[in-house]
């Protein structure tokens, strides 16, 4: 039998429903893999109480013969940016150390709800802000990959859901939450060969996630296979009169109905994610998943999306906007960090509360969104932000009369070292090229791992569907994961 | 409106005054207007806040149907264009009472549009006299919440009771010309929003509060800067900031000086105005739309009903009351400047077959008789210790002959005193009216006994002692006796 | 558009975070280059086109007028920095 940490969430569903183990081994199974794992600084909080608790509740729900929920007995790791009862959240800021919120978050509610039980909350960059775990307060997440070319260089596991994908990669938890604003759930999965899902803007509520940009975030699941992902996606989503961008839509059973024949199913191709030096090994694996597709009995098809390199700027005027203005709110005065120099006045303090509270890429962000909101320039950057990014739409809309998806790399690199690229941030910024444009379409997509580059680092595949059309998604990722086997996983060295 | 003509005389000739409202009316709702918190005035401090309103992270807002109701059914009470698409916006800023960092409200796409406010200067004729003001547009906001200074040394403490509360920002063209114009704009516009439901016009609680626009020119020049000074919450405030204010600019302007396009704030207590520059830096509030929200649109059938349900309003109930019930001017003006007093008046109407007929009669006891008792009590007339039943009755009295008018005044004062029933005091006290002709007849045959000399003296054509001999007819009966009836028969016997 | 090191200090101001001389001058490149980066947006022709309001198209839904929240103050001051007397309390104001 496959040890239980090396099991997903089918695995130990199936496990515990089969008899063949209790849900509290499970969870004690992975308390101990998250006590093991303090090296990869991947938990800010860890809640083996909660974990233990919910393990148990299954236990006597099976035990009682009750029906179980479709996440009983499995224990998650919730990223730090979803609000958790008596728990503190922090959104890896120092802004809001301390903050422990008296609600539930919808998303982590509805997981507890459907039986999850919660192993801790997730190091992210601060307030999902970064593509490489760098900037969170309470320092770098690690990957558990190395390269094989015999360093020891730690790696980054992506971001902003760096925490989520180094616990799901390291088998440190079967499976975690993510959010995904412009690829924080697919550049991170991308990274550690594991699979992210981001559903159609307003499938998961945001009530209680701290927000980064309001028009583009949604929560999605991190875990092993495509399988995993469509069984936890449909116990995150659901509409809440609580968030006004809620789709009030039922939640099709996309577990039920996956099926990786694509006969029928035509997919694009678009030709401008095809940059200017992209790696080799990354083309190959491209090329190598149009043969999947094919093989599933897809038909290929060119696509162009013209207008996908404004995608990037569009993004760096919208989130920080955004942003700028979602951020207000820490101020010092209701909760979180307070910083009262001697003699200050209210307005020193919210100056010195939010200098000392946030770090250098959330400022920047703020200092950039304000900039472009501010008087004079809000037309010249933010509407024509919003025109670009209608325009960014109706290329996608337009995609779809001659194609159902859309297959792509997930990120243009493989995971990078920690420290390469935080001296630059345009060139982090970067990182998100391939994510972005559906990011703003607001349309479901994921990143499924489809092989190793040279020096033994996963790369990802990206497919991209219409809005509501998840079930396509994870049919195209099914047939890619079938197909392309992958079975690597980090060697276990900390 | 020539004789409201208002300028200031500088040393350099004549200024006009061109001021504009920005009037922030509460919409009347049980909660507020993104959260589930009650509005409930004079609560304990933090008590009606929601997670929503204490903006903790990842809270999000979501629109109270009742606001959107009460906007558009103002708007449409105004004759304003109500705005299908509309949108809402964040208003960036820092400070204490504003826990988002942000109000959401309404700057690109209001909810409603250009309308318009007939005001008056003259209550005796309001026809005569009237003016229409332009409203530029309403929108709907959030209110901010509450800081109090004095509670302890060195800290200010807040209070959130009140923020999200949805406000409605009524902004008016800059149409008025005097502190008279704008004084007479508030009270119409309150008049409406009271008739409407949408306020209750509350002024001492905050329900409604002005932020007054006032610039000067020479009579009929170039528009000058203006000034803006926030929060003005009385009637009479009003009407003191742009007296302050344009006396103020002027003065600055003779002397050589520019004014500068400012915020500032009236200080009650000095009757002058000065500038807020703490929150001058605050000034690039960053607008843009709320990604938490998506547009509000609003179908056929939503703003069909809203205008269903409006009340008649201020305007047309006048010209009916004068045209259809045939009362004067002044009394249509004046029963219908407030709503309670109205449907009071109508309460009172209401129990006749034919209103008309005792319309004009109601009308002036009601301005006359009731509202000096009110005035004399102190009372609003939702708080008459008579009502409109009761009044009913005893006018009834009066029109079926069973008591004089004189008698009836009589009978009004026992009845605030008392709060029984005209009828029962009329027969307990034996007030009834005597139109005995048998009985009116030996008391005037009395009269003439007495006073021969007299008689001899009318009868030789001193038409004017008629009165006396009513007089003492009169006197004779303690006013009971129907002053028709001893008028007819003194005019009979007296020949 | 290139930004001097006033306008930085105003952005950072109007943002409310403290920032050094030094800081300031640090800011100067790094957000002209991103601004530098973003402008070319402006080649796009956008004239026919109107500014996204909802990217899946969705109705602002209307809440009933019905109180469902508050009498929660413990938990509303449970974080607050300093709440005395059920008040958040900050230095004083000066209006």
């Amino acid at each position: 039998m496959t040890a239980i940490f090396e099991m997903g969430i089918v695995g130990i569903r199936s496990g515990i429903a089969d008899g063949d183990f209790t849900a509290k081994e499970v969870a004690e199974t992975f308390i101990a893999r998250v006590s093991a794992a303090k090296p990869l600084n991947a938990f800010l909080v860890e809640t083996p109480e909660h974990a233990l608790a919910a393990a148990e509740a299954t236990d006597k729900a099976k035990a009682a013969g009750e029906d179980l929920g479709k996440m009983a007995g499995v224990p998650i790791g919730m990223k730090d940016l979803f609000c958790t009862k008596g728990v503190e959240t922090t959104a890896a800021s120092g802004i809001l150390k301390g903050f422990v919120p008296q609600y539930e978050s919808t998303v982590s509610a509805n997981l507890f709800k459907a039986g999850a039980g919660m192993l801790g909350k997730l190091n992210l960059d601060q307030f999902a802000m970064g593509s490489s775990n760098e900037t969170s307060a309470f320092g770098n997440v690690i990957s558990p990959w190395r390269r094989n070319d015999g360093g020891n260089a730690d790696l980054t596991p992506g971001g902003s859901s760096g925490g989520s994908a180094t616990v799901v990669s390291g088998r440190i938890a079967p499976a975690a939450t993510g959010t995904d604003t412009g690829g924080s759930i697919r550049q991170p999965a991308a990274f550690t060969g594991i699979t992210g899902f981001k559903p159609t803007y307003g499938r998961c509520s945001r009530w209680g996630t701290i927000a980064f940009a309001s028009s583009l975030d949604q929560a999605g699941p991190m875990a092993h296979d495509v399988r995993d992902c469509a069984i936890m996606l449909g116990s995150m989503a659901g509409f809440d009169a609580k968030d006004s961008t809620s789709l009030d839509l039922p939640v099709p059973d996309w577990e039920a109905a996956l099926n990786s024949n694509l006969a029928g199913k035509k997919i694009g191709i678009p030709k401008e994610y095809r940059v200017e030096n992209m790696p080799a090994d990354i083309d190959a694996l491209w090329q190598k998943g149009i043969e999947m597709l094919k093989d599933a009995g897809a038909t290929i098809v060119d696509v162009s999306l013209p207008h996908t390199k404004y995608a990037l700027p569009a993004y760096y005027i919208i989130a920080p906007a955004e942003a700028s203005s979602n951020l207000s709110r820490y101020d010092g005065v209701r909760y979180g960090l307070r910083d009262l120099p001697d003699g200050a006045g209210l307005q020193d303090m919210y100056a010195a509360t939010r200098e000392a509270g946030f770090g250098d890429e959330v400022k920047r962000r703020i200092m950039i969104g304000t900039y472009v909101l501010s008087a004079g320039y809000y037309d010249a950057y933010y509407t024509q932000a919003q025109k670009v990014r209608t325009l960014i739409a109706q290329d996608f809309d337009k995609a779809w009369n001659s194609c159902d998806l859309l297959l792509t790399p997930t990120a243009p690199s493989a995971a990078f070292g920690l420290g390469e690229k935080m001296d630059d941030p345009l060139a982090m910024y970067l990182n998100d090229v391939f994510t972005v444009p559906s990011s703003l379409a607001g349309l479901p997509a994921m990143s499924v791992p489809a092989g190793l580059d040279g020096k033994g680092l996963p790369l990802g595949l990206q497919i991209i569907g219409k809005a509501l059309d998840e079930q396509s998604v994870f049919n195209a990722g099914l047939a890619i994961e079938e197909r392309a086997g992958f079975v690597a996983k980090p060697e276990q060295w900390w | 409106m020539t004789e409201s003509t208002y300028r200031i005389q500088g040393g350099t000739g004549e200024w006009e005054v061109v001021i504009g409202l920005e009037v922030h009316a509460q919409i009347t709702s049980e909660s507020k207007l993104f959260s589930g918190a009650s509005t409930e005035f004079g609560a304990e401090p933090n008590t009606q806040v929601s997670l929503v309103d204490a903006a903790m992270p990842g809270m999000l807002p979501t629109l109270n149907g009742e606001c959107v109701r009460q906007a558009v059914r103002t708007g449409l009470a105004i004759n304003a264009q109500i705005n299908k698409y509309s949108r809402f916006d964040r208003k960036n800023y820092f400070y204490a009472d504003l826990p988002q960092g942000y109000q959401i409200s309404q700057l690109y796409h209001p909810i409603v549009g250009e309308g318009v406010i007939q005001i008056s200067l003259d209550e005796k004729d309001p026809d005569a006299h009237g003016k229409a003001i332009g409203v530029e547009r309403i929108h709907i906001e959030q209110d901010a919440g509450k800081l109090m200074h004095d509670q302890h040394p060195t800290m200010s403490y807040v209070d959130l009771n009140r923020c999200g509360v949805a406000l409605m920002e009524i902004v008016s063209k800059p149409d008025m010309t005097s502190p008279k114009e704008a004084a007479a704009y508030v009270r119409k516009l309150r008049s409406i929003l009271r008739y409407v439901g949408s306020c209750d016009g509350n002024m001492e609680q905050g329900s409604m509060r002005a932020d007054v626009n006032v610039s000067v020119r020479k009579p009929g020049g170039e528009l000058g800067t203006r000034t803006e000074t926030k929060n003005v919450n009385s009637m009479r405030f009003i009407q003191a900031v742009i007296e302050y204010e344009a006396q103020r600019q002027v003065d600055l302007i003779e002397d050589g000086g520019t004014v500068v396009q400012e915020t500032r704030l009236f200080d009650p207590d000095r009757n002058e105005t000065r500038s807020m520059r703490s929150k001058e830096d605050a000034h690039d509030y960053r607008y843009f739309p709320d990604p938490d929200l998506l547009p509000l649109e609003l179908e056929d059938d939503f703003i069909f009903d809203c205008k269903a349900s409006l009340p008649e309003l201020p305007d047309e109930k006048r010209a009916r009351y004068k045209n259809v019930l045939g009362l004067s001017a002044y009394n249509a003006a004046v029963l219908t400047a407030e709503h309670e007093t109205a449907l009071w008046f109508e309460q009172l109407l209401d129990i006749s077959d034919e209103p008309e007929k005792i319309a004009s009669t109601a009308a002036n006891w009601v301005t006359s008789e009731l509202f000096g008792a009110l005035n004399r009590l102190g009372v609003g007339i939702e708080n008459s210790p008579v009502s409109p039943a009761q009044a009913a009755e005893l006018l009834g009295l009066v029109a079926d002959g069973t008591i004089s008018g004189k008698i009836a005044k009589q009978v009004f004062e026992i009845m605030l005193e008392s709060g029984d029933g005209a009828k029962k005091i009329v027969e307990e006290k034996g007030l009834v009216q005597e139109s005995d002709t048998g009985a009116i007849e030996k008391v005037i045959a009395e009269v003439m006994a007495a006073n021969e000399d007299k008689v001899a003296q009318y009868r030789d054509g001193k038409d004017k002692l008629f009165g006396f001999f009513v007089g003492q007819t009169m006197k004779a009966m303690q006013g009971k006796a129907n002053p028709q009836v001893v008028n007819e028969l003194l005019r009979k016997t007296l020949g | 558009m290139s930004i001097d090191k006033e306008t930085v200090k105003k952005i950072a101001s109007l943002s409310r975070i403290a920032i050094t001389e030094a800081e300031a001058d640090a800011f100067v490149p790094e957000l002209n280059q991103i601004l530098g980066w973003v402008e070319q947006l402006g080649e796009v022709d956008t004239s026919k086109v109107e500014p996204m309001t909802a990217v899946i198209p969705n109705q602002l839904r209307l809440r009933e007028d019905v109180v469902t929240d508050g009498e929660i103050r413990d938990k509303i001051l449970a974080n607050a920095p300093i709440a005395e007397h059920g008040f958040f309390a900050v230095p004083k104001v000066i209006e």
